[in-house]
């Protein structure tokens, strides 16, 4: 595996962000093309709500520090949100021009907004005055700095504990270089920190810090862990040399991105790779194996292309990589020689009747065992669940999941949960985590007794918005 | 192909577009170039009496990105010495026998200034005098210019001594910087005038520089009222030029109207035609895009005329000029209604908020086919359809203006509910209703006009 025939500079190139920020003159065209629809889909489909007519023509006006703030009241994560949401699916894909027209790149405007904000060292909220209360949040990605930044926002001070040894969660360790540099999502962190927010990292909760302290010292204690390790494939083979998780190999790249990205070129990849999975993390585990040098990359997947859950653009996206997706097929063994990877052996699934999740069980057909050679193998179905945290902190969870109410309460009524821990359903985005941060905020302040906070600027909404023709007599019907 | 030959007073173009007088007209270079080109015609740079000139000389006009939708311009006439001037018009009439060679002119207030100049225009073989008394900065304040075109009796003594002097063609150029065109265009049909063109530029400022708090365009941190010229400005162009070509005093005389302001494409050509242009001027659009915009406006006026029928292009002069009116004489019982459709609509709702809070609230925001508060469904999942109450609808047309897809809202004609009648037949037959509320209340009311 020391083949690396991929210079630095190739390198380089390709773990440089996909999208080069726009222009001015790109922004502003594009900008102009929004029809600022009223009552635009394009808020209803975000999570996070973000008045995106407002500051899409803000950015139109030349008024970047106010389309910035637009999206920060809303989704305290913008800057990585502006990269990395799936927009296809959300904004973009509301878009009321997609119907006959191209809709508007929504996401690459919020990013040339908050790539000013950034930049230029922006603080678009008013530092509230402290309330006394305080907030510990165990978790330092999307979930807990967003809830950390919403709390910051009504004076609660939250301190954020984290136990590795950078912030940001996801956005620094696990979403692809490309998609977002490693340093955007430092920046986010500091962004919460100037807030007002204490991040602590390197601390972990149970072994550093103990849960009933959390309890005991703070007002409200908020669950924003996200989840663990890659569970095991429970096949042999799995001890050998070569086979390795997708998200710390992610990670590798993000921390080589930290700096010039040389260290790229130590980062060990195969020549023929096998990812097992075919989720999110599996394409961009796919996609960074591809770009590291790999000659190979073969996705596994035991069911069929209706049943994965990366997201059409995804998929599009690592077939023109290069990489081969192969569907309805199971690894039951790895193969090695010497202690190191060799292949894997599979055999073809067919569809039968739906199992309980609604989704046809794949079935293995008898005889069609083949052998793909390889010489890495990387697992991405999905993490497990971290349920002795769950346990410690004395929550209620199910299926893995910490279960809250809508508000996201846990049973526990000192405790909240935010984020993939709580994500028993529906999407594991960075938006949802960013919403789930307004959510609990709301809630604890609410407990705690605190007011919410005035909008920074003045709300369009007004008295009369909503006062319909008729209550004005004018018109009859 | 439709014959776009034109004859302008007796001077003959082999198309309508001649460049106006201005800097793409400064030079015997640049208008031979044009002429390569195929122009019909040009109206070289006024000459006359010693200039400087400043920089900057342009201020631009700007929609969202789109750049110079008007220029604004404190450029004075030619700053090349009149004999350099008169000498390559000369040249270049020589070189170019059918095409319109006309030469602008502008000198101070004495009839002997403007007997020479008219004498040297003449000796140069030019095929007719433009007249500039629309310059509306730095040649006014000499008493020259629009101080000319905004009085009337001056405007008059001076055509008089041209046309008295001259044996070509003379135009007279009006400033629309005036509250009624009218009166110096009856001045220059009064002093024998050949031709009237129009609009020269219109006093502006460009805009603001929010940096430093200077002026566009910006002469050493001063700025003053400069011209105002391209697309942006043609509105104001067509009015003035359908007030001059529909009024019976200019018609009676049969002067041609050679139109300008803001032409930039064939589009924008047909309409000063038929609002009564005989030949057409063009500067913005050429110091924007070049000379080599005459191809595509000859090409789709001439596919235009032959679409429509026409074997010439005079068939086409004034053609809706019977249609200017007077409010007084429109037809109050004419209507109209916006027709939403649904199958085009994408739901942006421009239309809902435009006629809610810009015009007369008849448009109801509906999911299912009823009628949604906005109240309780603003921000809820789901596109609402905009639907027209068309019994409230009184025809503004605003919904249809502000609606991006093409062809989604039309302005439909419903038969009407009363007999024709005017604003003036009512002042003639009905004085009080015009004068008095309660009069007004108790007509409605007998005709069976609702207005909620």
């Amino acid at each position: 595996m020391e083949h690396h025939k991929l210079s630095l500079d190739q390198l380089q190139d390709s773990f440089s962000e996909i999208h080069p920020r726009y222009t001015k003159n790109e922004a502003t065209v594009e900008a102009e093309r929004c029809l600022y629809c009223f009552d635009a889909p394009c808020i209803k489909a975000c999570p996070t709500s973000i008045d995106i007519p407002t500051f899409i023509r803000q950015i139109a006006n030349d008024n970047l520090t106010g389309a910035g703030t637009t999206i920060l009241e809303s989704n305290m994560m913008g800057h990585t949100c502006g990269r990395v949401c799936p927009v296809e699916e959300l904004c973009v894909g509301a878009c009321v021009l997609g119907s006959e027209h191209r809709p508007i790149a929504i996401g690459r405007l919020q990013r040339y907004a908050t790539d000013h904000i950034f930049d230029n060292d922006i603080q678009p909220f008013e530092l509230v005055p402290d309330t006394g209360k305080r907030v510990a949040i165990i978790g330092a990605g999307p979930a807990g700095l967003s809830t950390a930044g919403e709390l910051a926002k009504r004076g609660i001070r939250a301190t954020v504990f984290e136990k590795k040894e950078l912030a940001g969660g996801l956005s620094t360790y696990g979403i692809v270089v490309f998609r977002e540099p490693t340093n955007v999502a430092l920046e986010e962190v500091q962004f919460i920190e100037k807030l007002g927010v204490q991040v602590r990292t390197g601390v972990e909760v149970g072994r550093d810090v103990m849960p009933e302290d959390l309890l005991r010292d703070y007002d409200a204690v908020v669950l924003a862990a996200g989840t663990g390790r890659v569970p095991p494939l429970g096949v042999p083979g799995e001890e050998l040399a070569g086979v390795i998780e997708a998200l710390p190999m992610i990670a590798a790249t993000k921390l080589a991105d930290k700096d010039d990205k040389a260290a790229l070129a130590n980062i060990r990849v195969g020549n023929e790779v096998i990812v097992v999975g075919a989720g999110n993390t599996a394409i961009d585990a796919a996609t960074v194996a591809k770009r590291l040098g790999a000659e190979r990359v073969t996705m596994l997947y035991r069911r069929g292309r209706e049943e994965m859950s990366a997201y059409d653009h995804e998929v599009a996206f690592v077939r023109a990589e290069g990489v081969d997706i192969r569907l309805l097929t199971q690894p039951v063994e790895i193969l090695g020689e010497g202690g190191r990877v060799t292949g894997v052996r599979c055999v073809r699934m067919r569809l039968g009747a739906p199992d309980a999740s609604g989704r046809r069980r794949p079935e293995p057909i008898e005889g069609s065992e083949f052998v793909i050679p390889a010489d890495q193998v990387i697992k991405a179905i999905g993490q497990e669940k971290l349920i002795a945290l769950y346990d410690a902190v004395g929550v209620e969870h199910a299926g893995g999941y910490v279960r809250t109410d809508d508000e996201l309460r846990t049973s526990n009524p000192k405790v909240f949960g935010a984020g993939d821990c709580v994500r028993a359903t529906g999407q594991a985005l960075t938006v949802t985590a960013s919403e789930d941060g307004k959510i609990a905020a709301r809630a604890i302040a609410r407990q705690l007794g605190v007011a919410e906070p005035a909008p920074a600027r003045s709300d369009t909404r007004g008295r009369f918005l909503h006062a319909t023709v008729n209550e004005f007599g004018r018109i009859h019907g | 192909m439709a014959d776009l030959t034109t004859n302008f007073a007796g001077v003959v173009s082999p198309n309508p577009f001649w460049l106006a007088s201005a800097p793409p007209t400064n030079s015997a270079y640049q208008i031979n170039k044009a002429f390569e080109y195929g122009w019909g015609g040009a109206v070289w740079k006024t000459i006359g009496d010693p200039v400087l000139n400043v920089c900057n000389r342009y201020g631009a006009f700007e929609y969202g990105h789109r750049r110079l939708i008007a220029i604004n311009n404190v450029e004075l006439i030619s700053d090349r010495p009149i004999e350099v001037n008169l000498r390559e018009i000369r040249e270049v009439k020589k070189l170019w026998p059918d095409r319109a060679v006309v030469v602008s002119a502008m000198v101070s207030s004495n009839e002997a200034a403007w007997r020479k100049v008219v004498q040297q225009i003449e000796d140069t073989g030019a095929d007719a005098i433009e007249l500039n008394y629309g310059c509306p900065h730095g040649m006014s304040e000499r008493g020259m210019g629009a101080a000319v075109g905004q009085v009337p009796e001056y405007c008059e003594m001076i055509t008089g001594w041209v046309t008295a002097a001259s044996s070509i063609p003379v135009i007279v150029k009006l400033t629309p910087n005036v509250t009624n065109i009218i009166p110096p265009a009856h001045a220059a049909v009064n002093a024998g005038a050949d031709g009237i063109s129009l609009i020269n530029t219109i006093n502006s400022i460009a805009g603001v520089d929010l940096d430093n708090l200077e002026i566009f365009p910006n002469v050493g941190g001063k700025g003053s009222h400069g011209g105002y010229a391209g697309p942006a400005a043609r509105p104001i162009a067509l009015h003035m030029l359908s007030q001059v070509a529909s009024d019976p005093k200019v018609a009676a005389s049969g002067i041609p109207i050679s139109g300008m302001g803001g032409i930039e494409t064939w589009r924008d050509a047909a309409e000063f035609l038929v609002l009564g242009s005989t030949s057409m001027q063009v500067c913005t659009a050429v110091m924007h895009y070049g000379f080599r915009i005459i191809h595509e406006l000859c090409d789709g006026l001439s596919n235009w005329l032959d679409e429509k029928g026409a074997s010439s292009i005079s068939e086409f002069v004034g053609k809706s000029v019977h249609r200017i009116g007077h409010f007084g004489d429109f037809d109050l019982s004419f209507k109209t209604v916006a027709v939403i459709d649904e199958e085009k609509c994408i739901k942006c709702n421009l239309c809902y908020v435009a006629c809610d809070e810009g015009a007369h609230q008849c448009i109801d925001l509906t999911k299912d086919g009823v009628r949604v508060d906005p109240e309780i469904h603003l921000g809820a999942a789901g596109l609402l359809q905009p639907k027209v109450r068309e019994e409230d609808c009184v025809g503004c047309d605003l919904c249809s203006l502000v609606c991006p897809v093409d062809d989604c809202i039309t302005m439909q004609e419903r038969p009407r509910e009363r007999d024709s009648f005017t604003w003036n037949e009512l002042v003639r037959t009905r004085p009080e209703v015009t004068t008095d509320w309660d009069a007004m209340v108790a007509f409605r009311k007998e005709v069976g006009i609702e207005i909620h």
